[in-house]
Formats: structure tokens, sequence, C-alpha cells
């Protein structure tokens, strides 16, 4: 039966690897080196590129060319590459204050009820992300959930124009990404030995202390990680910047997809992924540094 | 353990003081993070039962959206399209996933594990716009353009750590006494793995398997970037219906997709914690 297989041990674990290998390797990491490659390129007026070395794309980040050909200092693409990292930073500390404090709390609870809370913070993160933006254009727009009461009630006269903010963005990614806040987070107060906090309690700490001193460099981890799958989508995010942005406040994301769908600049995009993929690798490589000291440490 | 912390310290007091590690405020911040949480769901649902056109000017109650986004063709095209692409990228992803989680788990240590694992994991880490710019670039640069099947070969690699990461806890969470029974029965290795191992392991390929496909069927950017003209899928033709304009059809369209994706990661909750109580013993 199993006569076609490899005999050593080696044989059979590189056959159960290789499919994965494929499939992740030529569809992901081959089409990624050809991204840098192209972001290298000329581009092509109807879209693709042209077979033409150059660094065109990285210098349209910095420059523009004026009328009379002279390269000038753009600061457009930086101010929006800028937005991105504050409005991703704004997003991961409102994740960081508002899911804390439930984090801690579930673990409070007894076990039986900890997986229900768990469970109903993981819903809305597996339904779809594009439906759960669209809701909050009914909750923020013209005339929507928050507005009418209060025209109504004659607290506001006119529009408050949430919409098409940077504090509609901030509210989107927030609201997009705070499970994946939470959970981490919660596996790593979950081990917290609560012993601990009562030796802290015996030993004079405050409340106050019990939790900066003790609950929260335990669990450094947890919020560490947390921060970082929070930041990393935000960072690319398209679909709140686009829905409650209007597609006028442009995030790294959003203006990406802009190159290729309408401004028709593949090598731009090119680069401005490789921004955005250097970002996110410079932020992996910190934090398995950090998780690898912090496992050293342990270990001594 | 907070129970015994809580009659340890209120016995005896007359006014309520908090145990050690409690603090005051903590159940209602965590009511009002739920009712966040929520809130655009049942906003959603609700405005989905709108009579009107407009769909945050309140008309009646009525389910007509209902019935018009059910009698949409291109609704439904988009529909088959979605479950098309979701079914076959779940059985690619699943199937990879199982024996790639097979040789992690149970290959001992080998040069390679740590690199194979980040490998597996590498969609998960990369932004999904980078992702989706990379597919597009690569299926232009080698002239491929066969519609739906683009579409499905993006799926089932971005899929593959969503199946693979229930499957491995499944594996290292498993007892290996029942197979090296079977060995010691005479059972052949690969008897051993069909009639032992893969019975044993079913709920994590069940629940590796659900969530690839919820994953498939909610993404939009990649298959938005990748996907042509007449590979439109659900979640790509409701992102055009918001373009086009706020009806209450989008937000009933929306309502079943989102019931089906409760669905489905209601179900997966029930596997995996069957799986946690059967693997254990």
């Amino acid at each position: 039966m199993s006569a076609w297989l490899p005999r050593s041990a080696a044989g059979k674990r590189w056959l159960g690897l290789a499919p994965s290998y494929f499939v992740i390797g030529i569809f992901m990491l081959v089409p990624m080196i050809i991204m840098g490659v192209f972001s290298f390129l000329e581009p092509n007026p109807y879209g693709g590129v042209k077979p033409v070395g150059s660094v065109a794309a990285y210098v349209k980040l910095l420059f523009e060319y004026d009328l009379e050909d002279n390269l000038v200092f753009n600061p457009g693409y930086i101010n929006i590459i800028f937005r991105s990292f504050q409005l991703s930073f704004g997003a991961t500390l409102m994740c960081l204050v508002f899911g804390f404090p439930v984090a801690y709390y579930i673990t409070l609870q007894p076990e039986s009820k900890r997986n229900f809370y768990i469970y109903l913070i993981t819903i809305p993160f597996w339904t779809n992300l594009l439906i759960r933006t669209f809701a909050w254009i009914i909750i923020l727009g013209r005339g929507g959930v928050i507005e009418t009461p209060l025209l109504a009630a004659g607290i506001i006269e006119d529009s408050l124009r949430m919409m098409y903010t940077d504090g509609a963005i901030a509210i989107g990614l927030t609201y997009s990404y705070l499970p994946l806040m939470v959970l981490p987070i919660y596996a790593s107060l979950e081990k917290l030995d609560f012993r601990l906090l009562e030796a802290a309690s015996d030993l004079y700490a405050t409340r106050l202390e019990v939790m900066t001193k003790v609950v929260i460099p335990l669990c450094k981890p947890g919020i560490i990680a947390g921060c970082l799958l929070v930041f990393i989508p935000c960072l690319g995010a398209f679909i709140a910047p686009n829905l409650l942005g209007g597609g006028k406040k442009l995030m790294l994301g959003s203006l990406v997809q802009f190159q290729f769908a309408s401004a028709r600049n593949w090598p731009f995009g090119a680069a401005l992924s490789m921004l955005l993929l250097s970002a996110v690798v410079i932020m992996l490589i910190f934090y398995a540094r950090s998780a690898r000291k912090r496992a050293d440490m342990e270990g001594a | 353990m907070s129970e015994q912390m809580q009659n340890s310290t209120s016995a005896g007091t007359g006014k309520k003081i908090l145990p050690v590690g409690h603090y005051r405020g903590l159940g209602v911040w965590t009511v009002v993070f739920f009712i966040f949480l929520y809130l655009p769901i049942v906003v959603l649902v609700f405005y989905s039962f709108n009579a009107n056109r407009m769909v945050m000017n309140w008309g009646g109650f009525g389910i007509e959206w209902y019935v018009k986004a059910f009698q949409n063709d291109d609704i439904q095209k988009a529909v088959w399209n979605s479950l098309i692409v979701a079914t076959v990228a779940t059985l690619f992803s699943t199937a990879i996933a199982t024996i790639g989680a097979l040789v992690l788990a149970r290959g001992g240590n080998f040069r390679g594990k740590t690199v194979s694992l980040g490998l597996i994991t590498l969609p998960l880490m990369v932004p999904e716009i980078v992702t989706a710019v990379a597919v597009l670039i690569f299926f232009s640069a080698i002239g491929m353009n066969w519609g739906l099947v683009n579409v499905i070969i993006a799926h089932i690699t971005f899929c593959i750590p969503f199946a693979f990461m229930p499957i491995r806890a499944r594996l290292e969470g498993m007892d290996t006494s029942l197979e090296q029974a079977a060995r010691d029965l005479y059972a052949s290795e690969w008897e051993t793995f069909r009639y032992v191992t893969v019975p044993l392991l079913m709920p994590g390929i069940v629940a590796g398997a659900m969530l690839a496909f919820v994953i498939s069927m909610d993404d939009f950017i990649i298959t938005l970037m990748v996907g042509g003209a007449g590979s439109t899928t659900l979640p790509v033709y409701i992102y055009s219906m918001i373009r086009r304009g706020l009806t209450p059809e989008i937000n009933a369209v929306c309502t079943v997709l989102l019931f089906f994706s409760i669905a489905i990661v209601t179900a997966y909750w029930v596997v995996s914690r069957k799986s946690q109580t059967t693997a254990v013993h």
C-alpha cells in the first residue's frame, strides 16, 4: 500500500512539506520577489511595466517634476505614509486602552464563562470586514444612527460631519482589529499566577501598583503581540480608509490599490508595497529579538 | 481561584471590599466593549428590514429587500462564484495543511523546521494588500488570465495557514499511545495512519476546513485585485453596490452572509471544544 512512499524519514518529511512549499513558494514568495523587481522598472502607461530599469518609482516617493522638468521636493506621498503610521498608531492605542481591561475582566471569570466571552469576541472577527465597516457608514453618516436622535432632540442643529474624517477611519480601524488585541492579551493573562498579586498586596503594594508593577509587566508579551497584530493590518488597511475616509483621506493600503486600479503606475504601487513590507519585516524582527531576549532571561 | 480570594478578603467586613486584583468599573467597561463590538452588526441587521429605498430613512418594516436581493441575477452569480472559490480553496488548502501539519507536529526536530513553519504562516504575516499586489503582478508577468482559477489559486495560498493552525493544535494535543498500540498489534504504518491517526485527527481537520472556508468566503481585497471582470465574488459585488449608493438591499445581502459566517464559526467552536475534550482523554 505504501510502496510508493520514500523509505527514509527525511524523504517522507520533505514529501509531506512539498505541497506547502510549492504553493506558498510559487504563489506568494516568488510573486513578492517579482514585485520587488517591478518596483525598479518603468511604468507602462496602460498598466504593467516596460523592461527598462529605473528608480523613478522610489524617487516619486519624495520628489516630483515641475513644469520645467526640475526635481522638486513633494511632501504629498510622505504625508500619506506619515498619516498611515499616525492612524495605525492611534488605532492600536485605542485597541489597547479599550481591550486590555476586557481581557483582564475575562480572566477573572470562572472558566466556563470565559470560553463564552472569547466566543463572543471572535464572532465579529470571523465575519466580513467589509460588511462590518459598511455598518459604520450607517452609524456615523449624515442622517445616521448617531445624528438622527441628536438632531431630533435639538442637541445639535447641523450634521456633525463625522464621515470622511481621520476620526472615522480611526474608529473603523479600531473596530476592525479589536479582537486581535484582546485575544493575545487574554492568552498571556490566563497564565498569570494570581498568588503573585496577593503577595504584592501583602507587601503593601497599592491597587494601582499591583496593576502597573505586577500584572502589566507579566503580560507584556501578550500586549506586544496584540499591538503588532493590530498595527500591521492597520498600516495596510484598504477598506476603512476607502469607505469611511471616502477615498480622499488616503492611507498606504488605499494608495497602493489606487496605483493599480486607476493611476496605472505599477512600479510605484510595487515600490509602495515594498515599503509597507519592509516596515512589517522590521517590526517582526524586533518582535522576534525581544521574544528571544525574554526567553534567554527566563532560561537563565 | 477568584472565588477563594473573594471569600478571604471580603469576609468579616460590613462594607464591600474588592478582593486583590479586582478593579471597580471593569464589568461596566466590558459591557460597553461588547456594545461597541455588536452595535454595528445589530444596526446592519435592523436596517435590512427597512421598507424605504434609502437605508437611513426608516420607512417601516418590510422584507422586500430580501426578496429583491434573492431575485438579483448578479448577486446569484456572485454567490455561486464565492461558493465555488471557497469550496475548491478549502479542499486544497486543508489537504496541503494536513500533511504539512503531520510532518511538523510528528516529524521530530529536523533542520529546516523553523523555516518551514515560517513559510506556512507567511500569508498571515504579510499585509493583505501586499499579497494582493504581488499575486496580481505575478499572474500578469506570466500572462496567466484564467479568471476564477487565478482567484482560486490565490485563495488556496492564504487559506493554508488558517487550515494549518487547528490541525497542528489537535495533533500536538493528541496522545500517541493509541498509535503505538496499533503498531504493537502488527498494524502497518499505513493502517495505523488510516485507521487510528486520521479518525483521531478528524475534528482538527474539520475545524481547519471551516476556518479556511470562512476566510475564503470573506476575502475581499485580494479577490478585488486578482479577479477579473467575470470572477466577481459576493464581497466584491457588495463593494460595488456600496459604491453605487446605499439601499437596504446591501443590508439584506450582508445580513445573510453575516449569519452564514456566524453559523460556520459557531459550528467550528462546537467541534473544536469537543475535540479539546476528546484529545486529552
